[in-house]
């Protein structure tokens, strides 16, 4: 075999590995409609590109969460039963923090998320958009990060700066180490 | 084989050494009346699901919750054997209760960053070459809060952790017949409970050895453990092996879901926090003896527990049976896997003095145990999760069994 004939048979090899490589090898499963990818296309990264239109205000957010989230959360946010929503900043290193919305979460476009695949708990879902909105500009506004009249939005959610945002940092385990001298 | 064979003879030895002239103390007992007819006492010939005997009584526990939501339960460990958990003991933890699914309308989708979204049926996935393996599973928050709250028994302390054998496809055949493409660099994984529960996978994590199964201990998944179909990631953290998975979405950063932001991290003294923790440290745990049990006099008694590591096999087990002041090594029973429960055996002489027996072990990378000091000196007390501190259980001279740390 020439070299010139090797180099280009060695080429349509790798080519042909890659194809492979490229191509499903049992072929089950279909290709799903582009309704099907939409209707369960609901996750919202920290950056919020995937949010879709709508918006709303802490004011329109008050009554939708009078009405659906107050029983559990408290009139305020903060009575319970279930998690504490409001509050807690300046409290993480205490003895006694409290993790809330406003002291712990460090993307707000979490909350849009939340609110969106799980709340409320009897009927997750029911939520239009411009009620998620509304409900996140109110949580917002109850734990002093926006004002009471800024509208929340695709754009404008993920611009929100939460408090805890650097709060977080890596896994450094092991962190701990044996006593000098090695164990018993 | 020759190995086996040695510790089988060692094995003898040990308990000839210990049991010879022990038996009949420790037993305590006197002969009953003999045995009935059994006839006499049949409970029938066959039946199309067996039952454990009625005289069996082991079972999941939970705390009760002043808002009549329960979220999680407990394996009784302290009545373990082996190192399988029968499904129906297999601990519990549910963000929006057990759905119930129909597995002929379940689908699983796997779309974003890949050549060919695809959609699967349970049947079409069940047709694809399939790998069984046995892992534990542990909640990231099993054995917290050593020195609070009132946990008395194995379970109550480390009920949160269980080892079956999970029957599935590899996640990352799935991902290659979907095409990866380059910029993919993790996955979001849901399921189709109530809350749609969410995480973020590294997608390395995914082509190494995540499963997508859908049998357990030789049948379906349980209902409570994901059924139809649930992804298990093995020595990570229990949440993130997402139960009742109906999508998988590729992406190119973690998403920030609220179970890896405001649940599952860890609050250091400073008032940061540790995020995406995801293996589960070395631990074990003494099953037999201990709290809330009782020894009925001196004598022989095999210590045995569990171990276990997110970071590989166990290595080697050491119990102390004197408060911590010496440490022998245990014998490990095979088979002894990669990310299993693995049974550790120590045979033991009980005078009938106060003792206190603990466990602490070792895995494949060197790991180890800390003690509840230890852990609390690095991390504080506002670290939630992620505990693999030394559990020990202290045994009064009436032979009744209690943490002894609390």
């Amino acid at each position: 075999m020439r070299w010139s004939d090797f180099l280009v048979m060695a080429v349509f090899v790798a080519v042909c590995a890659a194809a492979q490589a490229q191509s499903p090898a049992y072929g089950l499963g279909r290709t799903p409609s582009a309704e099907e990818i939409r209707a369960w296309d609901i996750a919202i990264g920290p950056e919020g590109k995937e949010l879709p239109p709508g918006k709303g205000t802490a004011k329109e957010g008050a009554t939708i969460y009078a009405a659906r989230c107050a029983a559990c959360h408290g009139q305020t946010g903060t009575e319970g039963p279930f998690n504490r929503l409001v509050g807690g900043q300046g409290t993480l290193n205490t003895n006694r923090p409290v993790k809330t919305v406003g002291s712990y979460w460090p993307f707000a476009t979490t909350i849009w998320d939340y609110i969106n695949r799980a709340m409320p708990v009897d009927n997750p879902g029911s939520l239009a958009p411009d009620q998620v909105y509304a409900l996140t500009a109110f949580l917002l506004y109850r734990n002093s990060i926006i004002q009471e009249t800024d509208v929340m939005d695709a754009a404008s959610l993920p611009k929100v700066r939460m408090p805890n945002r650097n709060g977080f940092v890596p896994d450094p385990r092991p962190d701990w180490k044996a006593p000098v001298g090695g164990r018993n | 084989m020759k190995s086996s064979r040695r510790r089988f003879l060692q094995d003898g030895a040990i308990l000839t050494g210990l049991v010879a002239g022990t038996v009949r103390s420790a037993s305590g007992q006197t002969p009953g009346p003999g045995p009935e007819n059994p006839a006499h006492r049949s409970a029938g010939f066959v039946s199309a699901m067996g039952e454990r005997s009625r005289f069996e009584a082991s079972a999941r526990i939970w705390s009760d919750s002043s808002t009549g939501r329960v979220t999680s339960s407990r394996t009784p460990l302290q009545d373990s054997k082996g190192i399988i958990t029968p499904s129906m003991l297999h601990f519990e933890r549910h963000h929006a209760r057990v759905p119930e699914i129909d597995p002929r309308r379940h689908r699983l989708l796997i779309h974003g960053l890949v050549d060919r979204p695809l959609i699967f049926t349970v049947a079409e996935l069940e047709r694809l070459p399939s790998i069984s393996r046995i892992y534990f599973l542990e909640c990231s928050g099993n054995s917290r809060n050593p020195r609070r709250g009132n946990a008395e028994t194995a379970q109550q302390t480390h009920g949160m952790t269980s080892c079956s054998e999970w029957t599935g496809v590899p996640l990352s055949l799935l991902l290659q017949e979907a095409g990866v493409q380059r910029e993919a660099s993790w996955l979001v994984a849901e399921g189709a409970d109530a809350a749609k529960m969410t995480r973020s996978i590294p997608l390395t994590k995914a082509m190494d050895d995540i499963l997508v199964a859908y049998g357990q201990n030789g049948g379906a998944l349980r209902p409570e453990q994901g059924y139809p179909l649930r992804l298990l990631i093995p020595g990570w953290e229990g949440n993130i092996s997402i139960k009742w998975l109906r999508q998988i979405q590729v992406v190119d950063q973690p998403y920030m879901t609220r179970e890896e932001t405001s649940r599952y991290t860890d609050l250091l003294p400073d008032g940061r926090a540790r995020q995406f923790t995801f293996e589960m440290d070395p631990k074990s745990v003494i099953t037999f003896p201990s709290g809330g049990g009782n020894l009925p006099g001196p004598g022989f008694y095999e210590i045995t527990g569990l171990a276990w590591s997110g970071r590989g096999a166990i290595r080697r087990v050491e119990v102390s049976t004197d408060g911590g002041a010496n440490w022998q090594d245990a014998q490990l029973q095979e088979p002894v896997l990669r990310f299993a429960h693995t049974r550790f055996r120590f045979a033991w002489k009980w005078d009938g003095g106060e003792a206190v027996v603990q466990s602490r072990c070792i895995d494949e990378q060197g790991g180890f145990q800390p003690t509840v000091d230890e852990l609390i000196r690095v991390r504080g007390t506002n670290y939630n999760y992620h505990h693999n501190h030394i559990q020990a259980w202290k045994i009064n001279r009436d032979g009744s069994v209690r943490n002894a740390l609390v």
